[in-house]
């Protein structure tokens, strides 16, 4: 390493600058007691307490919370199961649909996703609620999920596997005590990757909520079309404190795990 | 086990991601009708076979052929790509020394910046570009930080303009070039640029004969990244575009909930997904000799 240049030093500020400034100013000026958003008038906490008030907010919270908790467990057993099957299945019969059918949701622009989803449910008759936005969101964030396993499923010693079977386990018992184990981070992560995803989707979202569900980003957005206003600024700051906590523990326990799992094969490797 | 762990996602995506794009396929070639659904004809199973050749021959291109004839929709696809490339590019632009600076940097501070590259990723979208309209308003920070310094006298029309777009677009899309450039800088062995430069290569030309080449395939990577999702962008356009950016996500949004002309709305999608499929094979294609490699 021949350490860093001023040229170096400048484009980490530069760019750093340009991520983050915005969301600094954001969360700045969340705090500003004026309405107008963009001239300072002294520090004041009263939009906060506007937000908690505000029913609406927390009704479509609920709803977002509820969606992406329900979407992001489906999606990690069905993204898990469609790693597997990519990964520990030969050939059979439509593997490639099945492939470009997990990958296509991944490049596929949102608007067409949604708007496919949408006549579907009306095609069949289902009523668009919460139900529909969880079946939208699984089959997105499914295929994130089984991006994510997959990955990990390549870096797998599989004669583990087959020594779990030698030794007279089912293959279920093989996946269930050895397999799962090992990926569990993975899955882990998937899940989390699922979450953020559902939290996060407002176009897929406005395609397939009914009137009787929205969704907070469907809220915020309906309501930043009128411009900008200081609850949504504080709003935006309670979301970006709960993502920053969120990640910053998940990396550290993440880390600490790979730390334990390093000691434990060096352990194995002296004994 | 592992048939039956194939048959249950098998069967989902095949119900909901197959299905649903043979009815656009389908709706795309109906006719818009006042009805509910709002387009005709429906497929009536009562009628045998009769009615699957009535239902047959109710079907034409009709709404294909309107997308060519009003210029709106090639205005809008031509725009949506050109808007895409150009963020690409300049996304290439800041993204690539952020990764090479990183690829520089101690061991002790890579994974800090790694994390502070993935951090805003992981942050609602929406709320990145809604941070944008209140700096880029008329009476917005920057104005307001370019008018105090003395550069301009008057406010600049950043917002509702394409410049607010191609910023929205580099600034949401920018983790995505900068960790595949990182990833394969990262693979580099420095020692390479000190042998060029023992040999007597310049800084610039090191960089051109060495760098660059290795770096390709994540700038390439990086370009799909970007490039792929900002044609069909929607939140951008409509939050920092205004009605002046022609974007055909944007188009197909409104097509479908302001005017609720599904069909057109549908045949719109299936335009868009032709003008990706060119992309998108050719980034599966890359990442496929990547892997091989």
């Amino acid at each position: 390493m021949r350490g860093l240049s001023v040229f170096n030093i400048v484009s980490l500020t530069l760019g750093f600058a340009f991520l983050y400034i915005p969301m600094v100013i954001l969360v700045v000026y969340s705090f500003n007691e004026s309405k107008l958003v963009t001239v300072w008038a002294g520090f004041s906490t009263k939009w906060y307490g506007e937000v908690i008030r505000n029913e609406a907010f927390l009704d479509a919270a609920w709803v977002t919370v509820r969606v992406a908790f329900f979407s992001a467990t489906l999606a990690t057993v069905l993204g898990t199961m469609a790693a597997l099957a990519m990964m520990r299945r030969g050939a059979f019969v439509g593997r490639t649909l099945f492939s470009g059918m997990i990958y296509a949701p991944l490049v596929m622009p949102e608007v067409i996703t949604g708007l496919s989803l949408l006549l579907l449910f009306i095609a069949i008759g289902l009523d668009r609620g919460v139900v529909t936005i969880i079946l939208a969101h699984t089959t997105f964030a499914m295929c994130y999920v089984s991006v994510v396993v997959s990955s990990r499923l390549v870096s797998f010693d599989q004669s583990l596997e087959e020594a779990a079977l030698d030794l007279g386990c089912t293959p279920f018992q093989a996946f269930w005590s050895v397999t799962l184990p090992i990926i569990a981070p993975a899955v882990i992560a998937g899940w989390l990757l699922a979450f953020t995803l559902s939290l996060d989707d407002l176009v897929i979202a406005s395609f397939t909520a009914g009137p009787s569900a929205t969704t907070l980003p469907i809220k915020i957005f309906s309501s930043v079309r009128l411009g900008v206003s200081p609850e949504i600024n504080a709003l935006s700051t309670i979301i970006i404190a709960i993502v920053t906590v969120g990640v910053l523990v998940a990396s550290v326990v993440s880390k600490r795990q790979i730390a334990a799992a390093r000691r434990d094969e060096v352990l194995a490797a002296r004994a | 086990m592992l048939r039956v762990f194939t048959a249950i996602p098998y069967a989902w995506l095949f119900v909901l991601f197959l299905v649903p794009f043979g009815i656009v396929l389908k709706i795309s070639v109906s006719d818009y009708a006042v009805s509910i659904p709002p387009y005709t004809p429906t497929f009536d199973l009562a009628a045998g076979w009769d009615g699957v050749v009535a239902f047959v021959a109710a079907l034409d291109f009709e709404n294909f052929v309107f997308l060519t004839e009003d210029d709106l929709y090639w205005k809008a696809y031509l725009s949506s790509v050109q808007i895409a490339a150009v963020s690409t590019g300049l996304a290439l632009v800041a993204g690539f020394p952020i990764a090479y600076a990183m690829s520089r940097a101690s061991d002790v501070w890579r994974p800090a910046l790694m994390m502070l590259v993935i951090l805003p990723f992981w942050t609602s979208f929406l709320i990145r570009v809604y941070a944008w309209i209140g700096i880029l308003a008329n009476e917005g920070f920057l104005n307001q930080f370019l008018i105090w310094s003395g550069v301009i006298s008057e406010p600049l029309q950043l917002l509702n303009t394409p410049v607010a777009v191609y910023i929205g677009i580099v600034y949401t899309y920018l983790p995505f070039m900068i960790l595949p450039v990182y990833a394969s800088l990262d693979r580099m062995d420095p020692a390479l640029l000190e042998a060029a430069e023992d040999l007597g290569c310049s800084r610039l030309s090191a960089f051109w004969h060495v760098t660059w080449p290795l770096a390709r395939p994540g700038v390439v990577a990086g370009s799909f990244l970007v490039f792929i999702p900002a044609v069909g962008e929607f939140v951008i356009p409509s939050l920092l575009g205004g009605s002046g950016t022609l974007m055909i996500g944007k188009v197909l949004w409104e097509e479908f909930f302001s005017n609720r002309d599904w069909p057109v709305a549908s045949a719109v999608a299936i335009i868009l997904l032709l003008i990706l499929i060119v992309p998108i094979v050719l980034f599966q294609r890359h990442q496929a000799r990547e892997r091989a490699a």
